[in-house]
């Protein structure tokens, strides 16, 4: 066996499974989107970009998950920084794991139970009446996009922190000493030296919770309450209530084309960042 | 009404004692608090804890999956079922008719029995997604006691394919503690209010054939209707109540009995558990119409446990087992039977059995209106608007 040969023998587990799981359904997926409706429902094959012409009818279903996606990544990275900072940098090594755990501990319970328990916060009988208590009246929080704001940062916070607490832990303590003793200010060194380090955590987290987000659908149809509809339920409700596999195989795709488009932009843009503080590096 | 409520912590505490203390059975413990049927779920997902198949009339195998509506049975029959038969009975829970449809036409569904709606019975027929009953199978079914307008959408074309589970109405919720004195009877009071004094109080099913049905009733369309311009009339009333609605939700009970919602569109079942729990609130039939119908129990082609299916049908057409049923749910049955076994109060209520009058008013669903296109794209239209 030549050198050449083995290599493929090792790569080839890894290309089967790309082309099984990944190509090959997409591929179904992209067929289905030229096709048409069935009668009772379903898909018929066919030619026609008709499906992709009535793309405008699920416009407030993309602007919904454009907006709240991004901006539940930007808000759980602005909380989840500080907390993983805590947890890396300030925290002894003794009390470190427990937060560790209690940071996990969430995630052991499913997300529809903890999704739940806001809409109990959030409804009448929590905060509201709370607020009506202390004279601000009659306001409603649940079934509104702030409620599947809230939901989409608790519910995806540890996966944030994780990426940042891995990335600033490994931060080489050596650097920070150096920084100071040249005379940099502790807010400097912060900004000048552990953030640009800390870059790969907070791209990886971002990611991690964007591409996710990008196909969430049980917290806005639970904190939501029907009215605040991602792309997620759009597609629940073409391939469950409408059975129109073909119109919802050209929303997927197209879903799928924005979420490739925007994170190859956002590798570019960080892969950009990291380059530019090499360049002031060796400078 | 009360059996299937939760049970208060101190008459949680006071089973507990009696169960510890012997002066009750385990089964009448596990009854009793609820905990049964909370096994029943969990026996689901744990193999281990699933009962052992060493029992009388095993030969039906170990179990039986059942796909239907919430709030729609008495958890105690189904563990009555598994006791006798030793096959227990997997529940899943649907919210729209829609969605059966696609999980069955998706293929490998795993159901050995589902409850279909009489408008959709000819569709699973023709889509050859449906098995003909055999009826000396069912010695429980007795054709002769049922009233045909509740019967009839199970045979089609001479063939039995379903038979009747219960029926009832779609009507509206109302709490009417809210209502200034000035009470709710038709539909045009229920969109027109929601637009006014219930404004970001009211609740309409995530389900095209009753909301849009009833948006249709508002002007005085046929409840089925598939005609453009009517359709068109009734989106552009719902998308102008949309920034009026508290939610979008089939699951309206939560949000009522927490006083979050003054008004949803409700089914009979659920109306008369609300009204009993909560007497302010009322369950209304509007004046102009809407919908009535007929669930029934069918078994769909090539259910892994066929004779589960037919033993756990038979069971729930067993008249005490289904007069126990109604006495939880609070859904009427066309079993003059089961009726004979019910109390007259319940025979007698206004929510159950409506007026004459209201009830001719009333339609039975329409097969079009499950396979319309346009009437599934009105409804996903006016979600994501």
């Amino acid at each position: 066996m030549t050198r050449t040969e083995r290599n493929w023998l090792l790569v080839a587990p890894a290309a089967a499974w790309f082309l099984v799981m990944l190509v090959l359904p997409l591929s179904v997926v992209l067929i289905f989107s030229f096709g048409e409706r069935g009668p009772a429902g379903g898909y018929v094959p066919a030619f026609t970009f008709e499906q992709y012409a009535n793309l405008p009818a699920r416009l407030t279903a993309f602007k919904n998950t454009m907006i709240l996606a991004p901006l539940g990544t930007l808000a759980a990275m602005l909380i989840a920084y500080p907390l993983a900072y805590q947890l890396a940098v300030r925290t002894s090594a003794k009390w470190k794991t427990l937060l560790l755990v209690l940071v996990i501990v969430p995630f052991w319970t499913s997300i529809l139970i903890r999704s739940y328990a806001w809409i109990y916060i959030l409804g009448g009988r929590g905060i509201p009446q709370l607020l009506e208590a202390v004279g601000i009246g009659d306001v409603q929080l649940i079934y509104t996009p702030f409620a599947v704001l809230i939901g989409i940062i608790y519910g995806y916070l540890p996966l944030m922190v994780f990426p940042i607490y891995v990335s600033l832990d490994r931060l080489d303590k050596r650097l920070l000493e150096a920084s100071s003793d040249l005379g940099a200010r502790p807010l400097a060194t912060f900004f000048k030296v552990t953030v640009p380090l800390s870059i790969p955590g907070v791209a990886t987290g971002c990611m991690l919770v964007f591409i996710l987000l990008m196909g969430e659908f049980l917290i806005p149809a639970l904190l939501g309450g029907g009215k605040v509809f991602f792309v997620g339920n759009a597609l629940v409700d073409l391939f469950l209530q409408s059975r129109n596999w073909a119109y919802g195989s050209a929303v997927a795709f197209t879903l799928i084309v924005i979420m490739l488009v925007t994170v190859t932009l956002y590798m570019r843009l960080i892969a950009r960042l990291n380059t530019q503080r090499d360049d002031t590096s060796i400078m | 009404m009360k059996d299937h409520d939760p049970i208060s912590k101190k008459k949680f505490m006071e089973e507990l004692r009696r169960f510890q203390k012997g002066s009750v059975t385990r089964r009448h413990f596990l009854g009793v608090t609820g905990l049964g049927a909370a096994t029943a779920v969990l026996g689901a997902a744990v193999p281990g804890l699933r009962p052992g198949i060493a029992k009388a009339d095993s030969h039906i195998g170990d179990r039986v999956v059942l796909a239907t509506w919430p709030n729609y049975h008495d958890p105690a029959n189904f563990e009555m079922f598994t006791d006798n038969t030793g096959a227990f009975v997997q529940v899943n829970v649907f919210g729209s008719n829609e969605e059966m449809l696609a999980k069955l036409q998706a293929g490998g569904s795993g159901w050995d029995v589902f409850v279909p709606t009489n408008y959709t019975i000819t569709t699973y027929v023709a889509e050859d997604l449906i098995e003909p009953l055999d009826v000396s199978k069912l010695s429980n079914y007795d054709a002769s006691a049922f009233d045909p307008r509740f019967a009839d959408a199970g045979t089609v074309d001479g063939t039995l394919y379903a038979v009747p589970k219960n029926w009832g109405t779609t009507g509206f919720a109302v709490n009417t503690s809210h209502d200034g004195g000035k009470p709710f009877t038709t539909w045009k009071d229920f969109f027109d209010r929601t637009m006014d004094d219930y404004s970001g109080r009211t609740m309409v099913h995530d389900y095209q054939l009753t909301t849009i049905g009833n948006a249709l009733k508002y002007f005085g369309y046929s409840f089925n209707s598939v005609d453009p311009a009517e359709l068109a009339d009734a989106e552009k009333l719902l998308i102008d109540v949309k920034p009026h609605l508290f939610a979008i939700s089939s699951d309206y009970q939560p949000a009522m009995r927490s006083g979050d919602a003054w008004l949803t569109m409700c089914w009979t079942g659920d109306g008369k558990q609300l009204n009993s729990d909560i007497p302010e609130i009322d369950y209304v039939l509007g004046k102009e119409g809407g919908e009535i119908w007929s669930d029934y129990y069918a078994i769909p082609k090539g259910a892994p446990h066929r004779e589960a299916a037919y033993a756990l049908i038979n069971h729930m057409l067993n008249p005490e087992v289904n007069a126990r049923e109604v006495l939880a749910h609070g859904y009427p049955v066309a079993d003059s039977r089961t009726n004979a076994l019910l109390p007259q109060e319940m025979l007698e209520d206004p929510i159950l059995y409506p007026a004459q009058d209201l009830l001719d008013a009333l339609e039975f669903g329409a097969a079009a209106t499950l396979t319309d296109p346009n009437r599934a794209e009105l409804l996903a239209r006016f979600k994501s608007a």
